[in-house]
């Protein structure tokens, strides 16, 4: 009994002496990786983005949220120059990545540094899992299939799909569930070592367990990427974001940490919207 | 896949525990004070208050994180719900450490050796409810929680009999008067923490079983 109870002093002792554990370490000067100075974007006279500026911190995940039509999606698109598919698309401003004009690269590169990742999983569907991985590794030349293997493992690994495919890799990508098939894409974008990763909507076509290993697995490849995502779903903005940027009919409302967005936001429209008393 | 979600939980219920231990720990202090008439004891408790604000500060700040973060429900909201009130009522109990921390001072600087009447067999009962139901919250254990509440009935008994004992001692002794009112602070402070202790029993079943006893509700 004297043991147990000494045993117990000790426990008390020690854990008496100890900080708190959910305390967060200090914020150290975040570095950044993307920055949007005057973004205005124009589809014809119609002008979708005014006046854009805020920052996108290294290893961070931004969501970008805001009613239908805000805007939300054309910032996203303009990151990667995706917008500039679209006829009659105009932008002006500056768009850097890590202090370089993204407008002064090749697109190409912009695409291959800074990857996407869509509401639709679209793995192409005559390939098999493998070959949707590798697709964009063979497409830029690399041939040597061990180190295509590799690839291939470690981006499956990283996208939480690995388990479940590792023995059906020559199978369809389409053969998968929606679940699987959007991390199946993740997988697909995360092999060409983006330094950037655009989502846009990228669990609205998901059930809520798919959703949640989507979510789950943003929180956990921020430690290697930056990540941008654009969602409708305000609970999934607070669940996996560090930053939150409220747009509202094409203008940047407000930008700040996602707990100050969702328990003090500083603008009334913001409060509005995340309270479901807009309009 | 394990969520993050409950990695955050857990620690916000191992900060719960921490918090736990110090208070614990300021009990047996403030008491060992009292009952040994040690200062250095009773100085450390009112030092160690800080600390048990501090994590008051940074349990409200994670219950409000996973609050409006994560939109919890079921087992996880109550288990939420239970640590806030859980946290709010530790450091009060901690505050009532720290006055039965004081009134030891008092009581050594008078220098009466009073006699302290109920208070050893109050304080042993707090300190075991105390125990207990700390420890019903780190192991989730619903029937060591209700031990909790069958033992507040004891210290309310001795609690009146202290009035009516420390009465009886001042009729006899004016001199003691001023001794006799510290003990009645302690009685009172220990009859606080029995109360507090017995809500963190409530909130332990409260989160296990999903069953609200507090004010009785359970016998109704």
């Amino acid at each position: 009994m004297a043991e147990v109870l000494e045993k117990e002093d000790i426990i008390i002792n020690t854990m008496a002496s100890l900080p708190p554990t959910s305390t967060k370490t200090t914020d150290q000067p975040a570095v950044k990786k993307i920055t949007a100075e005057s973004i205005n974007c124009y589809f014809g006279k119609v002008h979708a983005l005014k006046n854009i500026s805020f920052a996108i911190p290294e290893h961070s995940v931004v969501a970008i949220i805001g009613p239908s039509g805000c805007g939300k999606s054309t910032f996203l698109r303009s990151i990667n120059r995706m917008h500039e598919l679209i006829p009659d698309s105009r932008i002006t401003g500056k768009l850097t990545l890590d202090g370089d004009d993204i407008y002064a690269m090749d697109a190409v590169v912009v695409r291959k540094r800074i990857g996407m990742v869509f509401q639709k999983p679209n793995p192409f569907p005559t390939m098999s899992i493998f070959d949707n991985v590798s697709a964009g590794l063979r497409m830029n030349g690399m041939r040597d299939k061990k180190a295509l293997a590799e690839i291939v493992e470690k981006s499956l690994k990283q996208a939480a799909l690995w388990n479940e495919v590792k023995d059906s890799l020559s199978k369809s990508g389409i053969s998968l569930s929606g679940g699987q098939q959007q991390r199946l894409c993740i997988a697909r974008t995360l092999a060409v070592s983006p330094e950037v990763i655009l989502m846009d909507e990228p669990a609205s076509a998901l059930d809520p367990i798919s959703t949640a290993k989507i979510e789950e697995l943003i929180y956990e490849l921020k430690k290697d990427y930056t990540i941008a995502i654009v969602t409708h779903n305000m609970q999934q903005a607070a669940r996996v974001s560090d930053y939150t940027a409220f747009f509202y009919m094409g203008e940047l409302i407000e930008y700040d940490s996602t707990k100050s967005i969702f328990t003090i936001p500083k603008k009334k429209q913001t409060e509005d919207y995340i309270t479901g008393r807009f309009g | 896949m394990e969520r993050h979600f409950q990695r955050d939980l857990e620690n916000l219920k191992i900060d719960v525990i921490k918090m736990g231990s110090i208070v614990e720990q300021n009990i047996i202090d403030a008491l060992d004070a009292v009952l040994k008439q040690n200062k250095e004891l009773a100085k450390k408790v009112i030092a160690s208050d800080g600390r048990v604000n501090s994590f008051e500060i940074q349990i409200d700040n994670g219950v409000v994180d996973l609050l409006a973060l994560q939109q919890p429900v079921a087992s996880d909201l109550r288990l939420i719900l239970a640590i806030q009130k859980i946290n709010n009522d530790l450091e009060r109990i901690g505050d009532h450490a720290v006055n039965i921390a004081e009134s030891a001072l008092a009581i050594i600087e008078s220098k009466q050796n009073e006699t302290l009447l109920e208070i050893p067999n109050m304080a042993a009962i707090a300190k075991e409810m105390f125990q207990q139901a700390l420890d019903s919250f780190i192991h989730l254990h619903p029937q060591q929680a209700r031990l909790v509440l069958e033992s507040d009935d004891r210290i309310d008994t001795l609690n009146r009999s202290m009035i009516s004992e420390v009465v009886s001692l001042i009729k006899t002794d004016q001199r003691s008067t001023e001794g006799c009112l510290q003990l009645l602070r302690i009685s009172r402070n220990l009859e606080r923490i029995a109360d507090l202790t017995t809500n963190i029993a409530e909130e332990v079943i409260f989160h296990t079983e999903a069953r609200v006893v507090k004010h009785h509700a359970e016998e109704g």
